[in-house]
């Protein structure tokens, strides 16, 4: 698959820093767990996230990497654990906050796994309700907005602006004012990342961000991702099934197997972790059974 | 029999000829439905119920369904014009029996009947005429055409609009007859209804079964303020929609993580025990009763009346010998007209404003995707309240406005039926479409007041408009969204999205 990839723009690619000079501890995760009834989706794991960085969160399906997501930005309440946000000396504990805090406040904004934009509203107003905060405030509360005052119309105006930028970054400025529904799937895709970081982030969430799309539009992707860790100084966390996407880009993987963290380090420590090796591709067959049957086995099949 | 059976079982070799199988098979079908459902007429006499039989009705069902048939066969294979000629003919001759007493050519003693058959041949004939201009049958792409349409009277709504407020001023004038002006009062209600609605179902996507609630504590707040403290219409109007809007956040915390149809029953819910409510308090709401002698508005504290009370002047005294104008009941009515519609176009105003503000995108955002809207830290719950607390004030505006104008309510004027017709009128216009509302409102309001005559049809009428609009415009009449905020402005929107987004994928 990388075939199709120019291999001039791979090569410039992996010259890149690979681990970029981390920043400040973003985002600490300890002890997180997340019981479904009788099901442990997440057992005890702990990990950071850093400033400047993008952590790649990877693991075999069902691992639990979208259940640690929705715990992070609020959609489940863990059963126990702690999620704590640094801002500087003071810090902020996810999962004591309401839903929409976590984007409001928190500024840790997140897009899905199965896209949802507002597929009726144009392009340029999903960039734009992203900012609805901001607008409301600078609207008091719609009271100046109904007015028409100045004030108002500056904010919307440097709101537009905003939107513009992202617009020019994930190109698709041509088609601002179509229905965000009717863009392919790859530029769906783009938008929500561009959607998402109109909320001015400090930790951008993606999860499979390269799901779903062609080789050329999954370098595309890797060229924002990476611009958008080194021009906006923010952390990025990163949930990524495609290999060739997570090890090109991540400064730091943390990898999840049946809930339970069995790796986390670079990407050349982890590509090597025998552990990881084995959650991927399986073990031998008589290593993971018990010793009862591994006795019984010969007899059993001598036939 | 057999030889009868093997003639309509074998295929007709002519088009004609199969047109013609397969109008007498549809006939005898409606012949053996028809004849006891319309055949048969039960009449209640004293000495018991009996029955009568009315053989010209069946045939009527018969010919009308295997002619429409037939002529909808025949469009379909392109040949419109004896269609046209025979609907057109036929049409006449239905119209002219409905009009003309003296010029009965057919047999049918109800001039329902006769309508149907006219409406019958006008659709006929309109379809052949479409058939005729475009050519072929209009079986290709009807909805891309009327999307179409529904995109450029969004483009040219602004002059619509200019046309329409412009009529709206000049209706009393035009036409100063009680029964206009009163249906223009009407229609404007409606409209406001409608406007104050789409905010709760077209914009935020809250289905709401029990916006009359809202209706009736709008007028209840306003008639109870008049009847125990004296109070004006002026000054309860605010008051009326604040109660409302306070009642919007009631009904509104419970149902905030209700979604669809759960939504919809507690809603339903919610409007009905408003009225039981009304009816129930009777030592404070008068019950069943209702409220009588509520005071109408005056205009600057001039009353509109031949003599008014002590203390109070009246307009005709005040602006009479200005005007040179004697009292006249209808200068009321018309007063009443212009509050109206002064009161709707704020609203619409208003409305069409939010729509553009943040929390009107946050609305449609909420429509769109709730879990998207929280990922991106906009507060769900105050959104959802706020559009159920402005919908409901403007309902609550329109109560009061309806107290003043009738001078006499009771629970009776608020039920679910009320809900049903706002609801009716902001999903046949189109969800979030201003002028849509107004021309469903026009259609649905206007039309029953028209044909009273019709009266008994009402509700089949409406139950078939229904139908037919889910099946040609499921989104409603003008369903066309246009973005609140554009980056390109409006030249290059017009000059067709589709190329722009050819040239991006380019």
């Amino acid at each position: 698959m990388s075939a199709a990839v120019p291999a001039a723009a791979q090569a410039a690619e992996r010259s890149e820093p690979a681990a970029q000079p981390a920043g400040r501890k973003l985002l600490t995760v300890e002890h997180l767990t997340m019981r479904f009834g009788g099901l442990l989706a997440i057992d005890d794991v702990s990990f950071e996230a850093y400033d400047r960085q993008i952590t790649g969160i990877i693991g075999p399906n069902g691992a639990g990497k979208t259940t640690v997501f929705n715990c992070l930005t609020g959609f489940y309440k863990p059963t126990a654990g702690r999620l704590t946000v640094h801002h500087g000396d003071s810090r902020q504990f996810l999962e004591r906050m309401e839903g929409f805090r976590i984007a409001k406040d928190a500024r840790i904004a997140r897009t899905f796994q199965n896209i949802r934009l507002f597929p009726a509203m144009s392009v340029l107003e999903n960039l734009i309700v992203a900012q609805h905060n901001h607008l409301m405030r600078a609207s008091g509360y719609s009271v100046f907005g109904i007015l028409g005052l100045r004030r108002y119309r500056t904010a919307e105006r440097a709101a537009i602006g905003k939107a513009r930028y992202w617009l020019d970054k994930i190109g698709l400025v041509a088609q601002a004012d179509v229905p965000a529904g009717s863009l392919p799937y790859g530029a769906q895709r783009r938008l929500e990342i561009a959607r998402a970081m109109c909320i001015d982030p400090r930790l951008l969430c993606l999860d499979e961000p390269a799901a779903g799309l062609n080789p050329t539009e999954s370098h595309e992707l890797n060229q924002l991702l990476i611009s958008i860790r080194d021009e906006q100084n923010i952390g990025v966390l990163l949930i990524e099934h495609d290999m060739s996407v997570v090890m090109r880009i991540s400064d730091h993987i943390v990898v999840l197997d049946y809930g339970r963290k069995i790796a986390d380090g670079s990407p050349e420590t982890v590509r090597t972790d025998p552990n990881v090796i084995r959650a991927y591709l399986g073990e031998e067959e008589d290593k993971q059974l018990p010793d009862v049957v591994k006795r019984d086995l010969p007899e059993v099949t001598r036939e | 029999m057999t030889g009868f059976v093997d003639t309509i079982a074998r295929e007709p070799k002519s088009l004609v000829g199969r047109i013609a199988k397969d109008a007498i098979i549809t006939g005898i079908i409606v012949f053996i439905l028809g004849s006891q459902l319309v055949g048969i007429e039960t009449i209640d006499d004293p000495q018991g119920l009996r029955f009568e039989t009315r053989y010209l009705d069946v045939l009527a069902a018969v010919l009308i369904v295997a002619g429409g048939r037939a002529g909808l066969h025949l469009l379909r294979a392109a040949i419109a014009w004896p269609v046209l000629i025979g609907s057109v003919v036929f049409s006449a001759i239905a119209i002219g029996s409905t009009f003309n007493e003296g010029w009965q050519l057919l047999p049918f003693s109800n001039p329902i009947v006769d309508w149907i058959f006219a409406m019958a041949g006008v659709f006929l004939a309109i379809r052949s005429v479409v058939v005729l201009i475009r050519g072929r049958a209009p079986a290709g792409k009807p909805t891309s055409t009327m999307d179409m349409i529904s995109a450029q009277t969004q483009r040219f709504s602004p002059y619509a609009a200019l046309a329409m407020i412009g009529f709206a001023l000049l209706l009393p004038v035009l036409f100063p007859e009680r029964r206009v002006v009163d249906m223009g009062i009407l229609v404007l209600t409606y409209c406001m209804l409608g406007w104050g609605l789409n905010v709760v179902v077209g914009l935020a996507g809250l289905l709401d079964l029990g916006y009359v609630a809202f209706y009736a504590v709008g007028a209840y707040s306003y008639a109870l303020f008049a009847h125990y403290f004296d109070w004006s219409f002026w000054a309860c109007l605010p008051l009326a929609g604040a109660m409302a809007a306070f009642f919007g956040l009631i009904l509104g915390f419970p149902v905030l993580r209700l979604r669809g149809d759960y939504l919809a029953i507690v809603t339903l819910g919610f409007g009905e025990m408003i009225r039981v409510i009304l009816i129930n308090w009777w030592w404070f709401t008068g019950g069943p009763d209702g409220i009588r002698d509520i005071p109408r508005p005056t205009f600057f504290g001039l009353a509109f009346e031949k003599t008014a009370a002590e203390g109070v002047a009246t307009f005709h005294s005040v602006f009479g010998p200005i005007l040179d104008i004697e009292f006249e009941p209808l200068h009321r009515i018309i007063y009443l007209y212009y509050i109206i519609l002064l009161l709707s176009m704020i609203v619409c105003a208003f409305t069409l404003r939010l729509r553009r503000l943040p929390i009107g995108r946050a609305w449609e955002a909420l429509r769109e995707d709730e879990t998207a809207c929280r990922a991106l830290g906009i507060n769900p719950r105050n959104t959802k309240l706020t559009a159920f607390a402005i919908g409901a004030m403007i309902g609550g505006f329109g109560g009061a406005f309806f107290a003043t104008r009738q001078g006499f309510i009771s629970p009776e004027s608020f039920t679910f039926i009320e809900s049903a017709v706002i609801l009716a009128i902001v999903v046949l216009g189109g969800l979030g479409s201003q002028l849509g509302v107004v021309l469903a409102a026009a259609i649905l309001i206007g039309l029953p007041e028209i044909f009273r005559e019709l009266a008994d049809f009402r509700m089949l009428a409406f139950g078939a408009g229904m139908v037919l609009i889910m099946i040609w415009r499921p989104r409603g009449f003008l369903a066309h969204r246009d973005p609140t905020v554009l980056l390109h402005g409006k030249k290059a929107q017009r000059a067709g999205p589709r190329a722009m987004a050819s040239e991006g994928a380019g």
